[in-house]
């Protein structure tokens, strides 16, 4: 059985990747298992300056998965740098994914600079979720031409693979993942959460107090295969799939759709072994369906 | 932090809305006074955070107010039910920082926690005394199991109907050497404003994933953010920034 898959140019033992925001700086899974079998992992979005995110409460149930409304908490690109990260060090040994996070291109610019100097960090996840505070609010990924401006601007500060992460809050994923890989994108990654609501029926208020917030877990799960669908067929960069996988089969139908790689975000907070789990079932489901290389299966899906 | 399967033994009604779970465990499990098991329940998918009430070495003892699906899918479980959990979760009572004499205030479902405290500083050879509040005498529980640990109990019941009248801030007593709490958010911020002990506070939020991974829970102190899951639940009263 052959589990191993090549992203941007780094073989990856395996394709799973704990997605960014559900990981935390990957130490934390440590008390639970050796974090060293997985593919890498996507840590916390990473912004230029300490973020305590959004009030609470900030997390709601849904039917099959969560809405959250975090807002990018972390301890700035600086803190990552001298404590996250050496932390991470201790018990990881493998390329990680640098998450990175903005409100306006300079701050881009500027953590996509200072991360791209630590050796150990693979590709920059570049996350245009985020509003423009310079733009109207309007959030990076919602337009060609923004979400291609980022695209240049963090191209042009590092050597590392630029892998543009995309949001499903567009009418037309495929131009925005098209005006990343014109702008030199080194890959796409797809999806981040869906914008949601739930009330409270007894208060008649919103659980959140940021009124929405971002569904994933399995509920997203066919939507996300859809987009990573249509996306890697537009596309001839590598397409990293995420979106409500929580399984083996999860996986394969991700990768069967064109994800050279799967990222797993919110089946780690419900079950914190959930990537162990996946990576340890691939190769019984990879015998059920007759699979013998991973890589060879990438986008099988859309061969006649 | 850990992984495991709860077995439910037995199961009772200690209010109209209040019940109490026996369980035993799969695997070994040490869990410490304030800390929290996850429980997950079939169709829900985050799951549900639950105090420990009491463990002595083989039992532990639950105690929850069925308020919605969750609970209420608890409330319906037949004995030997198995419930998939992850136990000894957050950061409990810091015991050695308590002195003799300490007093533990409960409310409602708050109280719950205040009973595996109370025997681990009895057993270590604290005296305390317990003030819990309820709405009104048919909402009492727990009472029996402080007074069973020969603590000295004071009630106070909203409506007057049983013990005193008022809010537990109406019944603290006059000599308050150090104070562990755990209940509303409401009580809690009137309990400070009522007395300038030093305390140990339980607080609670809402939980994406109850051991540090998501950054739902974060609450914001003096020493910058912290995890009510992890760092908490129980904090210090000098790192909020509630005065
Ligand atoms: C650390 C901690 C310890 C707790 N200990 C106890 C205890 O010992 N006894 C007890 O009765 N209750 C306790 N609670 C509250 C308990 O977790 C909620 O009452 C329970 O999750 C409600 O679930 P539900 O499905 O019945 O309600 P629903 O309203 O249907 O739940 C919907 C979602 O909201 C969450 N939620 C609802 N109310 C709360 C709440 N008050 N706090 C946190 N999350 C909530 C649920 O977990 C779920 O994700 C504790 C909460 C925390 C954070
Ligand atoms: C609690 C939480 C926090 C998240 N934080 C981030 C983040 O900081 N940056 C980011 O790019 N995506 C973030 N995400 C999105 C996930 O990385 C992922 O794209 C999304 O949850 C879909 O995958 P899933 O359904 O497997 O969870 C977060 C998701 C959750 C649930
Ligand atoms: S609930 Fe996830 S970090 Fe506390």
């Amino acid at each position: 059985m052959e589990l191993n898959v090549n992203l941007c140019g780094i073989t990856l033992d395996n394709p799973i990747i704990p997605a960014s925001g559900t990981f935390g700086y990957g130490y934390e899974f440590s008390e639970w298992y050796d974090i060293n079998m997985l593919g890498s992992l996507s840590f916390k979005g990473t912004t230029a300056k300490p973020r305590f995110g959004n009030p609470t409460p900030r997390i709601a149930e849904t039917p099959q998965g969560m809405l959250n409304s975090v807002g990018l908490q972390n301890p700035g690109v600086d803190a990552v740098i001298s404590e996250e990260l050496p932390r991470l060090r201790q018990c990881f040994h493998k390329p990680v994914m640098a998450n990175i996070s903005g409100f306006s291109l300079e701050e881009y610019v500027l953590v996509a600079e200072k991360l791209s100097q630590v050796p150990e960090i693979g590709w920059l996840e570049v996350n245009i979720s985020c509003p423009n505070v310079h733009g109207g609010g309007m959030s990076f990924g919602t337009s060609p031409e923004m979400a291609a401006s980022v695209t240049k601007a963090v191209r042009n500060v590092t050597k590392k693979p630029v892998i543009m992460k995309l949001s499903p809050n567009v009418t037309d994923i495929v131009a925005v993942a098209r005006a990343c890989e014109d702008a030199g994108a080194d890959g796409v990654s797809l999806i981040n959460t869906l914008m949601g609501m739930r009330l409270n029926l007894r208060t008649r208020k919103p659980v959140l107090r940021n009124v929405t917030g971002g569904l994933s877990g399995p509920a997203v799960f066919p939507v996300a295969l859809r987009m990573v669908y249509q996306v890697s067929a537009a596309l001839s960069i590598p397409v990293v799939g995420m979106g409500g996988v929580s399984s083996a089969e999860d996986v394969l139908e991700m990768m069967l759709c064109g994800a050279s790689a799967v990222e797993v975000g919110c089946a780690n907070l419900i079950d914190p072994y959930a990537c162990k789990r996946i990576i340890e079932d691939l190769p019984q489901a990879m015998e059920a369906y007759g699979i013998s290389s991973l890589s060879q299966i990438i986008g099988g899906a859309h061969h006649a | 932090m850990q992984k495991t399967e709860l077995i439910l033994q037995s199961q009772e009604a200690l209010t109209s809305s209040v019940y109490r779970m026996r369980l035993t465990s799969r695997d070994p499990i040490a869990p410490l006074p304030g800390q929290f098991v996850n429980l997950a329940l079939p169709g829900l998918f985050l799951r549900r955070p639950i105090s420990v009430c009491d463990f002595d070495g083989h039992t532990l003892t639950l105690v929850y107010r069925c308020v919605g699906k969750g609970t209420a899918y608890m409330t319906q479980a037949p004995n030997g039910s198995r419930f998939d959990a992850l136990v000894s979760l957050g950061h409990g009572y810091d015991l050695a920082r308590i002195p003799d004499g300490a007093v533990l205030v409960g409310g409602g479902v708050g109280i719950p926690p205040l009973v595996y405290l109370a025997r681990a500083l009895h057993e270590a050879g604290k005296a305390c005394t317990a003030v819990l509040g309820f709405r009104s005498r048919e909402d009492v529980f727990l009472a029996d199991t402080f007074a069973e640990l020969g603590i000295n109990t004071v009630l106070v019941t909203e409506d007057g109907s049983l013990g005193k009248k008022g809010f537990v801030t109406d019944a603290l007593p006059d000599s308050i050497p150090y104070v562990c709490a755990c209940g509303p958010e409401g009580m809690l911020r009137a309990l400070l404003r009522c007395t300038p002990s030093p305390a140990q506070l339980s607080l609670e939020e809402r939980m994406g994933c109850g051991f540090g991974a998501c950054m739902g829970c974060s609450l914001e102190t003096r020493d910058g953010p912290r995890r009510v899951c992890k760092e908490g639940p129980v904090f210090p009263r000098e790192v909020l920034l509630w005065n």
